[in-house]
């Protein structure tokens, strides 16, 4: 059963440096990251300390309000590290690696999961480190187990600019695929969606999903698209999402025993000579995974596309979602009469003196320059082009911005999530920060709500 | 070492100063910054607000052009230096460099007073509180001088601008959080402040006053139920006596036009403004001949679509009625937000015994209403959300 959902505002982004559809192996990484700000709101406590040993799977800390639901070591190793700030809130934790051969796996035990009840899924899933790549709407953070979702949503494509190609990335990961939504199935009493575009793919044969088909522009394949036009959060209702490469990850653990955090990615950006697809270790070196590729001086680098992902730079890692790393050159210069001569090399969604509605087909080459200054909201209509959702995006952040609760609630803030905002920032006249006032504009709700 | 370096190098060296807004006022003019995004969107897109704000510009500057022939043809006329004939809008007794002259030295001054004046303000509200100067007073600046009588003393203009400037929106908050649209703020101030000079109709001519000549504009003429000596097609080119910008529908429209095609005005607010004065006019003109003889006449019986190329009308509703700051924000809105200015500017056009124009009223008027507007049309949207949530339950 598959239904067919058309999206109609939006914006495909096109930049150059796509990644191809070439395959290599990175060189395992000597060190590897965690990183407990990539778990929104959590609270870390440490299970471990420095210098002790621990296995692929062990747990690494656990989240202060709820000690089942531990993170765990992607690899074999030692502690080497531990990294605090300021009131010692722990920023990361290293692990020094074994090397591939004498590499140590906790075992979790091969299990079927449709020979299991619900709390046995919960407690595999929690105990293994699976349980973070479970999210929940509302407030996009970790899924609460305690809670029952009304329903399940996976995105079974990227359509952010550059992405990596969900399908290239889960070759050979089909049978893990469908093992992940045999055992997701077992945690909601509704629904299982998950969304394919037009391509086909082994994704459109999964067994036990609500089966969707999405076309149209970015923001298509975002999760919070989806959710939005197949079926809503209403206030007090709870819907989790998983990315659809830790659903294989999810997979795994039931038919291996073993947590293994292996992710195809894709290096892209124009900022890469050869960009292409590694296969590596989440919390892996940055420096490990371009290990052969060459990128340009001066460059950004970001765990994630170019729209919502990290700045983490040479000396950072592969962060805990995400399956793509992006390199574009920084845009620290000054442009002469930026603001007013003819623009041909940048993106525009109006035609004020910029040119690109002229070449729709061109791929671009874009960096991270803002383009102008920030200021106060201005132009009004713009984002609405661009945003598919069924709610004001203008006068959701002004209520984030002016932190009235009622407001949020009402206006629909159940229902986003900051990257669902990616778009309305990328266009924003006023170049104002969207993603960053939605995420905390949750974190107050969540706070003052919960 | 460049001019760019040494700018950089300034603006490093005197981080943290209070005047230092004033620098990069003009640094940013010069060159777009060296920011960069953080996290969040690591691109953005081309369009920043100063770009936005030029393109306004360059739809009213061939409005200004055509104002300053305009107004050196006028005081000709009125002297009777020429004759009027009726050449098509490339009639060459308008396009003359006599003209232009007369013209240009007339509005030039209105332009730097209201710049000048304008962003002095802007600059100090800046520095007061620390922010950037922000680019909301460029359009205001060249709307100002387009839509003031020529005869306009300069004094007057100054205190206006500081008027509307600081309570039509400094006071709010600066660019952005403005209520009422600032260069109607400081129109109406003008018309207000000094009615004997303002409402008179010896302004709107340079020089006519020396001449006891009628410079009256055409509403005013229609108001007295007079018989209007310019044909139809005069006022859709816009050789007529006005506000210096706002007499030509010709060129109005084209810059309508180009501010719907660079995506930048709103066209929902333009058309329905369109629709709302036709249907006022229509009914107008339907009730007129019951009025005959009552001082309403004149105006009532004027055709509908004649009223959309008279008065500042096709100015309003392309340059004022569109202000994103201080028009409805939602797209919904935005149709019931310029019906209404198309329907009261006529109402108000033919009932206000004092000053035959009403558009300026009118988007006045609805620049107070259209939060209210938004706020249902909001309601409508967070009703509709309670709804799913209901039929869910039961």
């Amino acid at each position: 059963m598959s239904t067919d959902i058309k999206i109609k505002k939006g914006l495909d982004i096109k930049l150059k440096g796509e990644a191809k559809k070439e395959l290599s192996i990175a060189p395992h990484s000597k060190i590897f990251t965690v990183y407990p700000e990539d778990f929104h709101s959590i609270i870390p406590k440490l299970s471990i300390k420095v210098g002790e040993k621990v296995k692929v799977g062990d747990a690494i800390f656990y989240n202060k309000t709820n000690e089942a639901m531990k993170f765990t070591s992607p690899v074999s190793g030692e502690i080497a590290e531990v990294i605090r700030g300021e009131k010692r809130k722990i920023l990361a934790i290293t692990i020094q690696a074994d090397s591939v051969s004498v590499e140590t796996h906790k075992d979790f035990g091969i299990k079927v999961p449709s020979n299991l009840a619900e709390p046995q899924i919960k407690q595999q899933l929690l105990e293994s480190g699976c349980w973070t790549f479970i999210k929940q709407r509302p407030y996009d953070v970790i899924a609460n187990p305690a809670n029952a979702p009304k329903a399940i949503f996976i995105s079974g494509f990227n359509s952010a600019p550059l992405s990596a190609d969900v399908v290239f990335t889960l070759q050979g990961k089909e049978e893990a695929f469908q093992t992940g939504i045999d055992a997701l199935t077992k945690l909601t009493t509704g629904k299982v969606h998950l969304s394919v575009n037009e391509k086909d793919s082994f994704l459109n044969h999964i067994k036990g999903v609500s089966l969707h088909t999405i076309s149209g522009p970015h923001p298509a394949g975002n999760v919070g698209t989806q959710i939005n036009k197949i079926d809503p959060v209403n206030k007090g209702e709870v819907v989790w999402t998983v990315n659809v490469q830790d659903v294989a990850i999810i997979g795994t653990l039931f038919l291996t025993g073993k947590y293994n955090a292996e992710r195809i990615v894709a290096l892209a950006g124009s900022s890469v000579e050869n960009p292409k697809y590694y296969t590596t270790k989440i919390g892996a070196t940055i420096i490990s995974i371009l290990n052969d590729a060459k990128i340009a001086e001066n460059s950004r680098i970001i765990s994630g596309n170019v729209l919502t992902g990290k700045n983490v730079g040479l000396k950072g890692s592969l962060r805990h979602y995400n399956s793509t790393i992006t390199a574009i050159p920084e845009g620290d210069d000054y442009e002469f009469l930026g603001w007013t001569k003819p623009v041909f090399n940048k993106i525009s969604i109006t035609r004020a003196m910029t040119f690109s509605w002229l070449t729709p087909n061109k791929k671009f080459d874009l960096n991270t320059n803002t383009n102008g200054e920030h200021r106060g909201f201005v132009l009004t209509g713009t984002y609405e082009k661009v945003f598919p959702l069924d709610i004001y995006p203008m006068q959701i952040l002004k209520s984030c911005m002016y932190q009235d609760l009622d407001e949020m609630e009402a206006l629909g803030m159940y229902e986003v999530a900051p990257e669902d905002f990616a778009l309305t920032e990328f266009i924003c006249v006023s170049k104002q920060a969207h993603q960053e006032i939605i995420r905390k504009g949750l974190d107050l709700m969540l706070k003052e709500i919960g | 070492m460049s001019l760019k370096n040494k700018l950089h190098e300034f603006k490093e060296k005197n981080k943290g100063k209070k005047w230092l807004p004033l620098f990069s006022g003009f640094h940013t003019f010069l060159y777009t910054p060296n920011e960069t995004t953080h996290n969040g969107s690591h691109i953005r897109g081309a369009d920043d607000l100063k770009r936005t704000m030029n393109t306004v510009i360059m739809a009213l500057i061939p409005c200004l052009i055509f104002g300053m022939f305009n107004a050196g043809y006028q005081h000709y006329l009125a002297l009777g230096e020429i004759k009027h004939t009726a050449n098509g809008f490339f009639n060459p007794e308008f396009w003359t460099t006599n003209n232009f002259i007369i013209g240009f030295w007339k509005i030039l001054p209105l332009v730097i007073v209201s710049y000048v004046v304008g962003l002095g303000v802007e600059f100090l509200f800046a520095i007061k509180n620390g922010h950037e100067i922000e680019e909301g007073y460029l359009v205001t600046g060249m709307l100002v001088p387009l839509i003031v009588p020529i005869d306009l003393p300069l004094w007057m203009l100054t205190i206006a601008v500081i008027f509307g400037v600081v309570i039509g929106k400094e006071v709010f908050g600066g660019t952005g959080m403005n209520i009422l649209n600032p260069a109607l703020t400081i129109r109406a101030f003008l018309f207000f402040a000094y009615p004997t000079w303002m409402s008179g109709d010896k302004v709107w001519v340079q020089g006519a006053k020396a001449d006891g000549f009628s410079g009256e504009t055409i509403l005013g003429t229609l108001a007295q139920g007079k018989e209007v000596a310019n044909s139809v097609l005069d006022t859709f080119y816009g050789f007529i006596s006005g506000s210096v910008g706002e007499t030509s529908t010709l060129l109005i429209i084209l810059a309508g036009l180009f501010l719907i095609f660079t995506k930048i005005g709103s066209w929902r607010i333009m058309l329905s403004a369109i629709i709302g004065a036709l249907i006022m006019g229509y009914i107008f003109n339907m009730i007129a001949p019951s009025m005959e003889g009552t001082k309403f006449y004149g105006l009532m019986a004027t055709t509908s679509w004649h009223h959309l190329l008279l008065g500042g009308f096709a100015f309003g509703v392309v340059f004022m009625a569109t202000d994103p700051v201080t028009a409805t924000q939602t797209n919904k809105g935005k149709w019931i937000y310029g019906f209404l200015i198309g329907f009261l500017s006529i109402a108000i056009r033919v009932f206000n015994p004092a000053y035959p124009e009403g558009v300026m009223l009118a988007i006045l008027l609805m620049n107070v209403f259209a939060p209210t507007i938004d706020h249902y049309i909001v309601q409508g949207n967070i009703k509709q959300r309670l709804k799913r949530l209901k039929t869910k339950t039961t």
